[in-house]
């Protein structure tokens, strides 16, 4: 018997970090131009110890102002999608349950841009307007959320291949109505085509990284503490009920929770799909399924998988770019048919 | 005061808690129904009965009889519609799931995991309902679910996967995983279905012994004739959501009413355990 302690969570989080830090290193040096690693270096060093004279005009145009923002963009988003996976995953008892693949990213980007189409309609103050885009979006994903819960139940039950196909149907339905909006739109709005694919490269405000930090801390902070009743709620609801879990509002709780980070994740990167389905199905191979461990290992994997997939977007067709919802999806979509597969046998 | 009267105090205490009636299900009745406006597909009528520490109750009945609404009421997953259910004095659909939960234990036929799991895993997580917020179990939920798989028989499989192992041998584990919640009541519906016969005697022994040893209220629905009259202190007998009769199972046993109640032709006579014994008589 090897209960779960604080020390194990600790190491296996740090070791990640780890692994972070040197997919971050690899994401800064690799680009449309290359950086030395001894000028990554010395660069650093002069930040740290702010030395603003040595810092190098390449370093503060390349690194400081287009790639360490993206990275960082690339970490938020890559843990909020996969603590939303995870939590789903959870919630809706089916470990094929992903944001993308429920039909909660597009949910989030319909969402998203009717919030876009509105703002220069209404009188708000620059602070209310950069937050009705994330606003729109969380409500988006919510509202889909709850429309795929109740085409996936039949006869009382979550069915899990009627709850997959519900998605999917959902996702396309909304695909539909993005395509007809998209087309009766003019001017930036078009852009907007590459972004629903999924893309980090939108240059954002200072403003919106703290309130995307904000708010993922808060989601995934509430989502954390229902992290052993997550672990029962996969026996069944009323299992759960039967050991102490107070159902309904632990479903609330992960429910709008894991809403709004699928929101804050697609309002500034679009739907990029499969991390949220692939990273906590690795974590859980190599960490167990114990949730007080599978959504911090879960939000770290995420991060690395998104910048990782980012630098590759970034560089495989330089200078040109993949949109990095492209790569997850070359990767994750393979991956899910197998999983489903197995599933099934 | 003299230590003498003090002593025989504590003589009385020992026995009033002894005697003591831990469940008491008073006129309890419920209704279900599709749809509010129509009457109600099936309804349980005003049941009662009593339980203390260390007693088997069987709830006995044939199929649609009620057995199972019964439990779920006494489980507090149904709220009665008149009457309560009170477990040593609190009604027991009021409190909130965590206090429930560490007062009643249901033991599920099966349990349907998504993710692979140890069987030591699966045990603590009847401690789940005693843990801290975030929950990281303590040296001593170690050591109640180590003795809860002990009780069982069960300590050789504690690192064994779930999905690998028997039928029997997972039940057992299921069951371990109710005793680590430390219940004052367990609660067990049909829990011999899918077992073997040598497997529902070990099931019925272990539940006998730990009852007596660990002061459990048990009840268990089931419709096995023959096993509800071994191991049950009371049976109480269910047909058509009515509570026929209840008492010990040599009350209960006569052969009319059980062929009236269960349909089909059968001889009691009495065991050589001093327990009443059915034979159903088929072909006759």
């Amino acid at each position: 018997m090897r209960p779960l302690t604080l020390r194990r969570l600790l190491l296996q989080c740090f070791a990640l970090l780890l692994i972070l830090f040197v997919v971050v290193v690899i994401a800064i040096k690799f680009g449309a131009v290359p950086v030395s690693l001894y000028a990554l270096g010395r660069d650093l060093w002069n930040v740290l110890l702010h030395q603003r004279t040595n810092i190098s005009s390449d370093y503060v145009l390349i690194i400081q102002n287009i790639r360490l923002p993206r990275i960082l963009l690339g970490i938020i988003v890559g843990a909020s999608l996969s603590v939303a996976g995870t939590s789903f995953q959870a919630l809706l008892r089916n470990p094929l349950a992903d944001p993308y693949v429920l039909g909660v990213s597009s949910g989030a980007g319909l969402g998203a841009i009717l919030a876009l189409i509105l703002e220069p309609h209404l009188t708000l103050s620059p602070v209310f307007a950069a937050l009705l885009t994330p606003l729109g979006a969380f409500l988006g994903a919510a509202a889909t959320v709850a429309a795929v819960y109740f085409l996936g139940r039949r006869e009382g039950q979550i069915d899990s291949t009627t709850l997959l196909l519900g998605g999917v149907i959902t996702a396309s339905f909304i695909s539909a109505i993005i395509m007809f909006l998209m087309s009766t739109l003019t001017g930036n709005l078009r852009g907007l085509s590459f972004w629903l694919m999924g893309d980090l490269s939108t240059p954002l405000q200072k403003s919106v990284y703290w309130f995307l930090g904000i708010g993922f801390i808060a989601a995934s902070g509430a989502i954390y503490t229902t992290a052993s009743d997550l672990n029962l709620l996969l026996a069944g609801e009323k299992e759960a009920m039967h050991l102490g879990v107070d159902v309904p509002r632990i479903r609330l709780v992960v429910y709008i929770a894991a809403s709004l980070l699928t929101g804050l994740a697609v309002s500034v990167s679009g739907a990029i799909g499969y991390v949220g389905l692939i990273v906590p199905h690795v974590m859980r191979l190599i960490f167990g399924s114990d949730h007080r461990t599978l959504l911090p290992t879960a939000a770290i994997g995420g991060a690395i998988a998104v910048v990782f997939a980012d630098t590759l977007a970034r560089t495989v067709v330089a200078p040109n770019e993949l949109a990095v919802g492209a790569v997850t999806a070359v990767v994750g979509a393979p991956l899910f048919i197998y999983l489903l597969r197995r599933r099934l046998a | 005061m003299s230590p003498g009267s003090s002593h025989a105090r504590h003589l009385a205490e020992a026995g009033r808690l002894a005697n003591e009636i831990r469940l008491s299900v008073e006129q309890v009745s419920y209704a279900y129904s599709a749809n509010p406006a129509q009457a109600p597909l099936f309804t349980l009528e005003a049941t009662s009965f009593q339980a203390r520490p260390g007693e088997i109750v069987a709830i006995l009945g044939p199929n649609a009889s009620g057995k199972s609404t019964l439990l779920k009421l006494v489980s507090g997953e149904l709220a009665p519609l008149s009457g309560r259910i009170l477990l040593n004095g609190f009604v027991t659909h009021s409190l909130t799931p965590r206090t429930r939960a560490q007062r009643i234990a249901v033991v599920q036929q099966e349990s349907r995991l998504l993710f692979p799991a140890r069987a030591w895993e699966f045990v603590l997580q009847g401690r789940h309902a005693h843990g801290r917020s975030l929950r990281f179990e303590s040296e001593d939920d170690v050591i109640i679910a180590k003795n809860a798989l002990a009780q069982v028989g069960a300590t050789d499989l504690s690192d064994r996967w779930m999905d690998q192992i028997s039928g029997g041998e997972k039940q057992r584990v299921i069951l371990a995983r109710a005793l680590a919640q430390q219940p004052l009541l367990l609660l067990l519906d049909e829990p011999t279905l899918h077992l073997d016969i040598a497997a529902q005697i070990g099931l019925l022994d272990a539940l006998r012994r730990l009852a007596a040893a660990n002061r459990y209220t048990v009840i268990v629905v089931t419709h096995e004739l023959n096993l509800a009259a071994e191991y049950a202190d009371q049976v109480v007998l269910m047909q058509r959501g009515r509570c026929l009769r209840v008492g010990p199972p040599i009350n209960i046993y006569q052969r009319e009413l059980l062929e009236q109640v269960f349909q089909t032709p059968l001889t009691v006579e009495l065991g050589s355990s001093g327990r009443p014994r059915v034979t159903v008589l088929a072909g006759t």
